[in-house]
């Protein structure tokens, strides 16, 4: 189901919304600083996955994390959670 | 087989969900609706009814329980009045915006300030808005049809809106009365399994009325506006469906009786429709060519029938059992609305009456029908509400 | 107690959704889902999560989701339970996710109902302390000397304690927990779901937006809240009371951090004087020696504790 059914009669009887990701867009935008991960310092601990609010953050096959931009707010918590260090906020450029 | 009984409305709505096979009742006591969920706690304790009654702590939360049960696949059921009524208002709406067929009994007593237990229609009435059905009935044998009548309804796809089926306190409630129920065969035929027009489904998850812009929205609403009127088509046809097997028919949305040839037809809901008739026969017997509309659904609201009715009168006398303040009776308003558009509209007087449940007899009516004859020989309506049997 | 690693991967709540960054209660509810998988009926009061979800036609949650007037969580769950012990369905847990306004004020009576009925569903107040969704201001969950939109100069009562309440409906579990101790919130998900009956969670979930600080320190302030004893991370289970780690070694007042830390690192205290401070100290204080003595004691009741 998508945005693009613009048709009453294509719409459910009540509101019914489907699972998206993406619901509010691509919420990367709202980001001042990005979070930046030195996979070398990083122990695979898993804390910045658990720790992330919106899900940004996978946790690959062999437990190292992958950030997805496009979903990334730039909160922080995993670069201040992180027991190592191994994450850097940078502002992002312009 | 069909079984006749002596039981109260209220028994008699017990005996309805029963025959519905509700599956899950959440109700909150009030006077005087009180004996229709403990007919149904004995039903459900005594494992005669196979179903789950939710003993809740308030009518908003009987509502709202309803609305869940509903949404989680199973036919509901409730009952409440007046203060019962207003409390659960904003879950009224959520439950008609949620297009659930939820069917509820409402036992009309008088609002307060100040308190008072005893009939009239202004806790219903109020609710007019919410997007719900609303069926009066005149008699008990009505409230255990109507009920049934009303699943029957509001679980038909063109349809998914929840009813209030209204009947007044103490007259009907809690007064003794033969009424047939039908064979449960027939009654299982007629209503086939709950059916609605969407779950809460683990295989296919929603999120079910998150927010909604604007752009939406308004969609929303006119699809339940399409849904009252698509009731209003199918009402006579489930009236005249049931009565093939029960042997009784209401005549769908209005109750009319001797209006072919009326000059004057007096408008009523509820039990008053019945002394209404009585009136009207000891007026005919005078020579006065009257007839009574009773309308039995006041949402949607028969307009059509109400325009083909008024076509032939010379003048309609509308009773309201209720008020707005600071206009006038609910059904003289809307009456006088539906026949605006028309070139030739008869005379309309509107009175109130029995409100927090004085009395109206047959004779009122017959007083209130003379008072207006008058004004149908001078060719004007000199008050155009005036209020029955007031102290001076 | 499950592991880090043990959580699985997959995600109910989607990415891309309407949170805060740095929302606390984004966070608990990725977790719950990782507790509990997917065979839930989520039912969801007026609260930030209303908002979260996004707007129709999407929404970020994949799991079935009602949302339902603020007051009627409690009616609406056991309204489906009902229809779902009615359709003979065994295996789909039913979940109450409300805030602390929908939770502990307008929605006590319909909570507080459901628990007296025994109804068998999961309820979880995520405490933001205050009402989220409408631009924080004070529920009866606030702290005292919080300041919200409607009590600027600070909040002038005590945080109503909620999980105390619970308690005295003896349902069969009650427990405390807090963002900030992920593991210790899923295993307490995890065993409610194999109880019968009535459960309560009561989640301290630190919010930016309302506590006033930099949004990387979410997780940090539901710690510093633990560690001195303003949050306590306890269960009762079946009336006996348990506190869970570290709150177990928070007994001794030496172990505790000064409140003050607390209340300095969050703007929303910035009106709270040292003597307010104070106070709030010898409070906690006061109140962990209680539990000092009930987790001594075994008593059999928490309610006859008399721990007002």
């Amino acid at each position: 189901m998508t945005a693009a059914l613009k048709r009453r009669k294509e719409m459910p009887i009540t509101p019914l919304s489907c699972p998206t990701v993406g619901s509010m867009g691509k919420t990367g935008f709202w980001r001042t600083f990005r979070p930046e991960i030195n996979h070398s310092k990083c122990t695979r601990c898993t804390l910045c996955w658990v720790y992330c609010p919106d899900a940004a953050i996978t946790r690959q096959e062999d437990d190292s994390p992958k950030i997805d931009y496009d979903y990334c707010k730039g909160c922080g918590i995993c670069a201040h959670e992180c027991p190592v260090k191994a994450i850097n906020m940078q502002r992002e450029e312009e | 087989m069909t079984q006749t009984i002596i039981d109260t409305a209220n028994h008699l709505a017990g005996y309805a969900a029963k025959a519905a096979r509700v599956k899950v009742i959440a109700a909150y006591p009030i006077t005087p609706q009180t004996t229709v969920v403990e007919k149904i706690a004995d039903f459900v304790e005594s494992g005669e009814m196979d179903a789950e009654y939710i003993r809740v702590e308030s009518e908003h939360s009987a509502m709202v329980a309803c609305i869940g049960a509903a949404a989680a696949g199973v036919r509901t059921f409730t009952a409440t009045s007046a203060h019962g009524l207003a409390l659960m208002h904003e879950a009224l709406h959520w439950a008609s915006g949620s297009r659930l067929p939820i069917v509820m009994a409402v036992v009309n007593r008088a609002m307060g300030a100040p308190w008072s237990i005893w009939p009239d229609l202004s806790d219903s009435l109020s609710q007019r808005d919410t997007g719900w059905i609303q069926f009066y009935c005149a008699d008990n044998q009505e409230v255990f049809d109507t009920i049934i009548q009303a699943y029957k309804l509001c679980e038909d796809e063109r349809v998914f809106l929840p009813a209030m089926v209204c009947l007044e306190g103490f007259i009907l409630s809690h007064t003794y009365a033969p009424a047939k129920i039908p064979d449960q065969e027939k009654i299982d035929s007629f209503l086939p399994e709950y059916k609605s027009g969407w779950i809460l489904d683990v295989n296919r998850p929603y999120s079910h009325a998150n927010l909604v812009a604007p752009e939406w929205y308004m969609e929303f609403r006119y699809m339940i506006q399409e849904a009252m009127e698509n009731a209003k088509r199918l009402i006579p046809q489930i009236d005249r469906e049931y009565g093939k097997f029960s042997g009784l028919e209401y005549g769908g949305l209005i109750e009319k009786y001797k209006c072919e040839d009326a000059d004057l037809i007096v408008f009523t809901m509820g039990t008053m429709g019945s002394d209404a008739k009585l009136a009207v026969d000891r007026l005919r017997k005078e020579g006065l060519k009257v007839g009574s509309a009773r309308v039995r659904v006041y949402r949607p609201f028969p307009i059509e029938e109400v325009v083909k009715l008024a076509g032939r009168a010379k003048m309609l006398t509308t009773i309201d059992r209720h008020i707005s303040f600071g206009m006038e009776g609910f059904l003289a308003s809307e009456i006088k609305a539906s026949l605006f558009d028309q070139k030739d509209r008869p005379l309309i007087a509107g009175f109130i009456a029995g409100l927090g449940g004085r009395d109206v007899t047959s004779e009122t009516i017959e007083r209130i029908v003379k008072k207006s004859l008058k004004c149908m020989h001078t060719g004007r309506v000199e008050k155009e509400t005036e209020w029955v049997d007031l102290r001076e | 107690m499950v592991t880090l690693k043990e959580l699985p991967r997959e995600e109910y709540l989607l990415k891309g959704h309407a949170a805060c960054a740095g929302c606390g209660p984004a966070i608990s509810l990725r977790l719950l889902f990782k507790a509990l998988g997917n065979k839930i009926i989520l039912v969801v009061p007026a609260c930030c999560t209303t908002v979260i979800q996004g707007p129709y036609p999407y929404t970020s949650s994949a799991v079935p989701l009602q949302n339902i007037l603020f007051e009627s969580t409690g009616a609406a769950a056991s309204g489906i339970v009902a229809a779902l012990r009615q359709r003979k369905i065994e295996d789909i847990t039913v979940v109450g996710w409300a805030g602390d306004g929908g939770t502990v004020d307008i929605g006590i009576q319909a909570l507080s109902g459901a628990a007296e009925r025994g109804t068998n569903f999961i309820y979880v107040c995520y405490d933001n302390e205050a009402y989220g969704n409408t631009g924080m201001q004070r529920s009866g969950a606030t702290p005292y000397g919080a300041r919200t939109t409607t009590t600027p100069s600070g909040k002038r009562e005590r945080k109503k304690d909620m999980p105390l309440i619970m308690a005295a409906h003896r349902i069969p579990y009650v427990a405390t927990a807090c963002t900030s101790y992920p593991l210790d919130f899923v295993n307490k998900l995890r065993k409610a779901k194999e109880i019968k009956g009535t459960k309560y969670l009561h989640l301290l979930t630190p919010c930016p937006t309302g506590w006033r600080y930099d949004t990387s320190k979410t997780v940090e302030m539901g710690r510093l809240a633990v560690q001195s004893g303003l949050w306590v991370l306890y269960e009762v289970e079946n009336g006996k009371f348990k506190l869970n780690p570290p709150s177990d070694r928070l007994v001794d007042k030496a172990k505790r951090k000064p409140v003050k830390e607390y209340f300095v690192s969050q703007g929303r205290f910035r009106n709270l004087a040292q003597e307010g401070m104070e106070r709030v100290q010898k409070w906690v204080d006061e109140d962990w020696d209680q539990y000092g003595k009930l987790a001594s004691n075994s008593v059999s009741d928490l309610a006859l504790y008399g721990k007002i």
